[in-house]
């Protein structure tokens, strides 16, 4: 992986992901470390992101290295009209490697093919955002004990959630069954169905989040937006039947465990916070190690 | 409508290339595939044409012009069924029929109005997936995103 940019989830192979989760696992057990002395790390964020930029500060701080750069474009060069080539060309003079958010699709490769140092693609547009998928790899693993023959339950918007993409090409290397709980108008997209179909996997959709959420290793919830629906009314009346509630809860398994990529809304009622098969605000402790993982294994220090 | 009858509509040639069996709703976009219309060589055309395996069929007959393989398999996405004549002293001397290629760079626009190549000054790569046995999609290298070469929009 060194010197390798991150783009996709799928530039990364099956070996390439346990290594990454691996060396997660020594960062977790060991979270400050002088790793990254004397490493300057770029954070472009042509588009704002709370968390995403500041677990990737807060991984690289813990390490000992250095930040640059900015947290919306509107404190960046772009505002005078520069290219996204003469911002990254420039940049690349200044640091060791560039941690990138930006509204287009395709802009993180694009970046990856101009600068001389590698790019990490913390999410381009409605694309791609593979330190998620990481950190969600990890969660799963860290909870299960293997990412192996699980059963996963993915529960919202599965049309436009690039998070619930990037995780089901990810988990299929791993023999994982299915389950798709979304409205119609939200459902999963032919081509990932068609995905699966060719790699042998099994799935099942269902419109209702019902009783079948008992066979859940891994309950996968994501935001339904407003803005994907055309009619309001629709939305108003979609968004309170995908709610996780506390008391749905009671016939799941013991090992399972409730994943959100966070910001949520509404779809995971507030009193499932304390039920110990909530694990959404670990996950977002666990993208700190991940991506301390990413960063130094690209950097060829570990 | 005869073979004979054909030839009167488009006037043969005596050397160049025959382009035949495109699709007659794609004529125009194989033109600007081809950048025929830049060209200063002679070039007739007949569109509407009977065809038994496309119903309606367009052709191209180019003097004096010969095409490299990189160059005319541009055309397959939309043509794939195109057969080329290779024309010397009226007679064909060679028969060719156009490969869909693996990869295709700068002839056509992504169809995701949010892909960078939209937005900025970056070149589009597509990787040339089989969608099924007839037809294949266009994976974008940037967005990755799938345009279908039917909706194609070509530079």
């Amino acid at each position: 992986m060194k010197n390798r940019s991150l783009i996709s989830i799928n530039d990364y192979s099956k070996e390439d992901i346990t290594k990454v989760l691996d060396l997660a696992e020594e960062f977790e057990k060991n979270p400050t470390q002088s790793l990254l002395e004397n490493k300057v790390i770029g954070t472009l964020f042509f588009e704002p992101s709370t968390r995403t930029r500041l677990s990737f500060e807060s991984a690289v701080n813990r390490l000992n290295g250095r930040i640059i750069g900015f947290a919306s474009k509107d404190s960046s060069s772009v505002q005078k009209g520069e290219s996204l080539k003469d911002t990254i060309k420039t940049v690349n003079n200044y640091c060791d490697l560039i941690v990138m958010r930006h509204p287009l699709e395709g802009s993180a490769r694009f970046a990856s093919e101009v600068a001389d140092i590698p790019v990490v693609n913390a999410g381009d547009g409605a694309n791609q955002h593979p330190t998620q998928t990481l950190l969600d790899l990890y969660s799963i693993r860290k909870t299960q004990g293997t990412l192996e023959n699980l059963n996963v339950f993915l529960i919202g918007d599965l049309k436009y959630g690039r998070t619930v993409h990037s995780l089901l090409m990810a988990m299929s290397n791993f023999n994982t069954t299915f389950n798709f709980i979304s409205p119609e108008e939200l459902k999963l997209p032919d081509e990932y169905k068609m995905y699966l179909q060719d790699k042998g996997l099994e799935y099942e959709e269902h419109i209702d989040i019902t009783d079948n959420i008992n066979n859940a290793d891994i309950i996968y919830m994501t935001r339904i937006q407003r803005e994907r629906f055309s009619d309001p009314m629709e939305y108003e009346k979609t968004k309170n039947s995908y709610v996780l509630k506390n008391d749905m809860l009671d016939g799941t398994k013991e090992n399972m465990k409730i994943l959100h990529p966070l910001p949520r809304v509404n779809e995971i009622h507030e009193d499932v916070d304390e039920n110990k098969k909530s694990y959404y605000f670990t996950q977002a402790l666990n993208g700190v190690y991940t991506r301390m993982a990413i960063i130094t294994s690209i950097l060829g220090i570990k | 409508m005869s073979d004979q009858k054909k030839k009167l509509l488009v006037s043969a040639i005596e050397n160049g290339t025959v382009i035949d069996h495109i699709p007659a709703n794609h004529l125009f976009k194989v033109i600007s595939i081809l950048g025929l219309d830049s060209l200063k060589k002679q070039i007739t055309f007949g569109t509407n044409l009977e065809s038994k395996k496309l119903g309606h069929k367009a052709i191209i007959k180019l003097s004096e012009v010969y095409f490299k393989d990189e160059d005319i398999n541009k055309i397959a996405l939309i043509a794939p069924h195109a057969k080329l004549n290779i024309i010397h002293n009226f007679k064909v001397t060679d028969k060719r029929d156009v490969q869909v290629p693996e990869k295709i760079k700068g002839i056509a626009k992504c169809g995701n109005p949010k892909c960078i190549t939209n937005n900025d000054n970056v070149n589009t790569i597509f990787y040339v997936l089989p969608k099924d046995s007839e037809k294949v999609a266009l994976k974008c290298h940037y967005c990755e995103k799938i345009t279908d070469p039917e909706d194609m929009e070509v530079f």
